[in-house]
């Protein structure tokens, strides 16, 4: 049984078909790349796993189980935590409770226990914290503990924002664009823990990455995309070499490789 | 007979909501700020135009007021924007809302310190008048007021379709961004938009004060103006109108045929439902957000 | 400056950052416990009604500051607290130290009542509808005169706890002291809430909903706890402004009263607990000053007393705008700046908390 699978979705935006027909499922362990030029409906097939977006036709199952009647706020307690392409981070808040806000659905504590702080209250804030700074570790975030959003740079968001989903402990990660506006070196960084959060933390990635390079270097798999529909599938390799994505959107010369391909 | 007078009176309360109404609409629309002073803006008016041709204080005749009125409060509504709401540029909606509610609080302050707090009414060559069709007899005021209305919405109208500076201040509230990028200078539109709704508040002024008696705190009408615009979805010109005729026209009747007490509660019933059931009003303009 | 070397998770789960800051505050208290003794019965009265306010404040802050939601409706909520904890006592004959919880859960439930439908607003929708129950509220109280007696109003019996009276002119310390203990209960519950998963998940709510349903917060249900807390606290404040005015109205709580509380903690300073007290000192003092200047100035001009209407809340505009043009964090924000500067002496850079500029985000966009 794969552990995300979509069959046959469709969705519509009045007139516009976003994505068209689309299945594809990731198995459990691997990385899971989404290509495709900007309004492929990479993005939009996230969202619509994040239940942001219902699709139209077709079904979404996650370990077997259709997610369609889920809240977005139930998805994470599935066990499927995600970034944003823009970044939504909580602004005003500092990097470690940005952090521990992702420990949310692990909280079993109600407001009034919160408001009277009892010792079951202070007991499950050690432990979140635990968790939260393993995550802190793993992404070198330690001089940020404390600093608010608000003043940090643009790259250090991006790994606080992965911190946050990865804080949520979950079995599927979805990344939209990790590597968007990144530095090479910053990239690099990311495609290590990409790595790592597969091997180490076994957690299973879905991304949408426009990044030809970094997709290469960490993906088991890849689906390109064009217009809603699906292009072509298989490794990195099958599918950019694959004349229908070549044709689609590296240009119809030999464009193999370009890095930015967008 | 006696609803058709009804009718009359509630269509012309109706129409100073809508023009208050209006002027919310005008801002909004254009910078994304409510202006919650605007009901205090149209005190005001009413108060210069009253300063300046009532007997008592300086006398001028009243075709002069008005328009001295209308200018001294277009300009400040243009120094009020380049002033102060300039620096709230890129701010939260919530900020400029208490912004404009401490300017409210100042301008009633200010009103009561010139004026005094005493009701007063405007002496028009239109009070007293009366228009007469058989056995109905319309108040002049009244009738003046729905005129008065209706020709300013369809100039409006006019320009914001037709004339270049109208369709610049189209596009600047569609993409702030955009239209910056275009070169329209919207700094400078934002400063005209509120000197345009500064003068939609005074001759909304001119008009209740005409057929009523205005204080310093007539400004607390710009609630029920809220009413209105909400109703009309907060982002059409003729849905402001709409709602605030709506309004008006609740009004008497709920005063008529509920009990005592219950009539006055009607238009904000309005306004909850309203929210409640449709929240974006008769014409939507939220849409949900990308990520 | 200090450097904390923190040794344990619970150094930040802790209330106080370091011993000194728990110092400080402790002092703090102290100072307010012992202050009838260093100044008049009537300003006790007036400080009494500082600390009402800021519990009020601190109801209204846990909306705005803490989940980013607008009421321009608080005095409702105010007024429920107030009516309730009265007509408990009369009817059902119950002492204060029961019908003065009651009141608050009463308020607490009602705003989570009426949270349901308007939590789905954004922004201006969301204070035009509380806007619009302030004003209701204020209309249903004369219509429900039977239980509410109307425009004539209530009248708040002396509060009573085991026999002990307390009144506002026959012992005015009295009262004072438990007003500060009950603030203090307020603060430490506020405290709790800040550092627990429920504080984070209201700080969510407010800076990106889509992010925290993504985290698997339920927004709507977190809008709706964070409008129970709010109304909650504010109720108990309404109590305690019915028995300190001791007769109230339906005029004692309108629409102005509404707008008054958000202003107030604007001046204050959103989102902490400090500018919830700042803003209720600026809003009590501000009349004393005035009159204060008048007879000053009076003694001068020798020509009988000048008072001119409507001085206060003008005056309180004027200040607001200044604060949310130069100093939008309110007189907190501004107490900060002055404490890095010294703590940071000669480091301290202009820019250090300066704000992003950015263009206007829409929110015609949710």
């Amino acid at each position: 049984m794969s552990l995300l699978e979509l069959k046959n979705v469709t969705l519509r935006f009045g007139g516009l078909v976003a994505v068209n027909d689309v299945s594809f499922s990731v198995e459990e362990g691997e990385v899971f790349a989404l290509v495709g030029p900007n309004g492929a409906g990479k993005s939009t097939i996230l969202n619509m796993i994040s239940r942001l977006y219902t699709p139209a036709e077709g079904d979404i199952l996650f370990e077997g189980k259709s997610i369609l009647g889920a809240e977005p706020h139930d998805v994470p307690v599935l066990g499927i935590a995600r970034t944003f392409q823009n970044i939504e981070l909580f602004e005003q808040a500092s990097v470690l409770q940005n952090l521990l806000v992702g420990r949310h659905t692990h909280c079993c504590s109600n407001f009034l226990t919160d408001m009277l702080f009892t010792p079951f209250v202070r007991a499950q804030e050690r432990v979140h914290r635990e968790a939260v700074e393993h995550v802190i570790d793993f992404l070198d975030l330690q001089p940020y503990r404390q600093k608010l959003i608000a003043g940090l740079p643009y790259g250090v968001r991006k790994v606080v924002e992965m911190g946050r989903a990865l804080a949520v402990k979950p079995k599927l990660l979805l990344l939209d664009e990790p590597a968007s506006g990144l530095s090479v070196e910053e990239t690099q960084d990311v495609a290590f823990w990409i790595e790592d959060i597969k091997k180490v933390m076994g957690v299973t990635v879905l991304m949408v990455e426009h990044d030809m390079h970094l997709v290469s270097s960490v993906s088991d798999r890849v689906m390109a995309l064009a217009d809603g529909s699906m292009l072509s599938i298989g490794t990195p390799q099958e599918v950019q070499t694959d004349p229908a994505v070549i044709e689609a959107y590296l240009g119809s010369d030999d464009g193999t490789e370009s890095g930015e391909a967008a | 007979m006696d609803i058709l007078q009804l009718i009359v009176s509630g269509l012309a309360n109706g129409c100073v909501y809508g023009l208050i109404a209006l002027g919310f609409v005008l801002i909004y629309k254009a910078t994304e700020a409510v202006n919650f002073a605007q009901g205090d803006f149209m005190m005001l008016g009413a108060f210069i135009t009253l300063g300046f041709t009532n007997a008592d204080h300086m006398g001028l005749p009243f075709w002069l007021s008005v328009i001295l009125a209308i200018g001294i409060m277009g300009i400040l509504g243009y120094l009020l924007d380049m002033i102060v709401l300039r620096r709230m540029f890129g701010q939260s909606q919530v900020a400029v809302v208490i912004l404009t509610i401490a300017l409210g609080f100042v301008i009633r302050f200010i009103a009561g310190l010139i004026w005094g707090h005493e009701p007063q009414s405007l002496e028009s060559p239109l009070s007293g008048l009366e228009l007469r069709f058989g056995g109905l007899v319309l108040g002049m005021d009244e009738v003046w007021v729905i005129i008065v209305t209706v020709a300013l919405t369809a100039l409006l109208y006019v320009f914001f379709a037709r004339t270049k500076l109208g369709i610049g201040m189209q596009a600047s509230s569609q993409n702030q961004l955009a239209a910056y990028y275009m070169g329209i200078p919207v700094k400078r539109i934002h400063s005209m938009i509120w000197a345009l709704s500064g003068v939609v508040a005074a001759i909304a002024g001119i008009l209740f004060a005409s057929k009523g008696s205005i204080d310093p705190t007539a400004g607390l009408l710009g609630i029920k103006a809220f009413a209105a615009a909400v109703i009309g979805g907060f982002g059409s010109l003729p849905g402001a109108l709409l709602g605030g005729i709506i309004v008006g026209l609740v009004e008497p009747f709920a005063a008529r045929y509920m009990p005592a007490g219950y009539s006055q509660i009607f238009p904000y019933l309005i306004l909850v439902v309203m929210l409640v059931v449709r929240p974006h009003g008769i014409l939507s303009q939220i849409q949900t957000k990308k990520v | 400056m200090r450097i904390v070397f923190k040794t344990s998770y619970d150094a930040d789960i802790r209330l106080f950052k370091h011993k000194a800051q728990a110092f400080w505050y402790l002092l703090l208290f102290a100072l307010a416990i012992l202050l009838p003794f260093l100044i008049s019965d009537f300003l006790i009265g007036e400080a009494t009604l500082v600390l009402i306010w800021a519990i009020c404040g601190m109801g209204l802050m846990v909306l705005v500051g803490q989940t980013g939601q607008a009421s321009l409706g608080h005095a409702a909520f105010m007024a429920v607290g107030a009516y309730s904890n009265v007509l408990y006592q009369e009817h059902f004959s119950m002492p204060f130290l029961l019908s003065f919880p009651l009141a608050g859960l009463t308020a607490g439930v009602a705003g989570a009542l009426i949270a349901m439908p308007i939590t789905k607003l954004h922004g201006i929708y969301l204070a035009i509808a509380t806007l619009a129950i302030s004003v209701l509220a204020e209309d249903l109280i004369v219509i429900m005169e039977p239980l509410t007696g109307g425009v004539s109003g209530l009248f708040a019996p002396d509060i009573e706890i085991f026999g002990f009276v307390f009144n506002r002119y026959g012992n005015p310390v009295e009262l004072y002291w438990l007003v500060l203990f009950i603030t203090f209960l307020i603060v430490y519950l506020y405290r709790n809430m800040l550092r627990s998963p429920i504080g984070r998940s209201f700080a969510a709510v407010r800076d990106s909903e889509v992010s925290a349903k993504a985290m698997g917060i339920n927004v709507a249900r977190t809008k709706m706890v964070a409008f129970a807390i709010s109304c909650f606290i504010t109720g108990l404040g309404g109590a305690l402004m019915g028995h300190f005015a001791t007769i109230f109205t339906n005029e004692t709580f309108n629409l102005i009263m509404s707008i008054t509380l958000l202003l107030i903690i604007v001046v204050g300073g959103l989102g902490t607990i400090h500018g919830a007290f700042f803003g209720a000192i600026v809003f009590v003092m501000l009349p004393l000053v005035i009159s204060l200047t008048r007879d000053a100035l009076t003694v001068f001009a020798d020509s009988g007393s000048v008072t001119i209407p409507g001085l206060e809340s003008g005056l309180f505009g004027i200040i607001l705008i200044g604060f949310i043009l130069f100093e939008p964090m309110g007189i907190y924000g501004r107490w900060l700046k002055i404490r890095t500067y010294f703590e940071l002496f000669p480091f301290y850079r202009k820019d250090m908390f300066r704000r992003q500029k950015s263009y206007l985000k829409t929110e015609r966009t949710r």
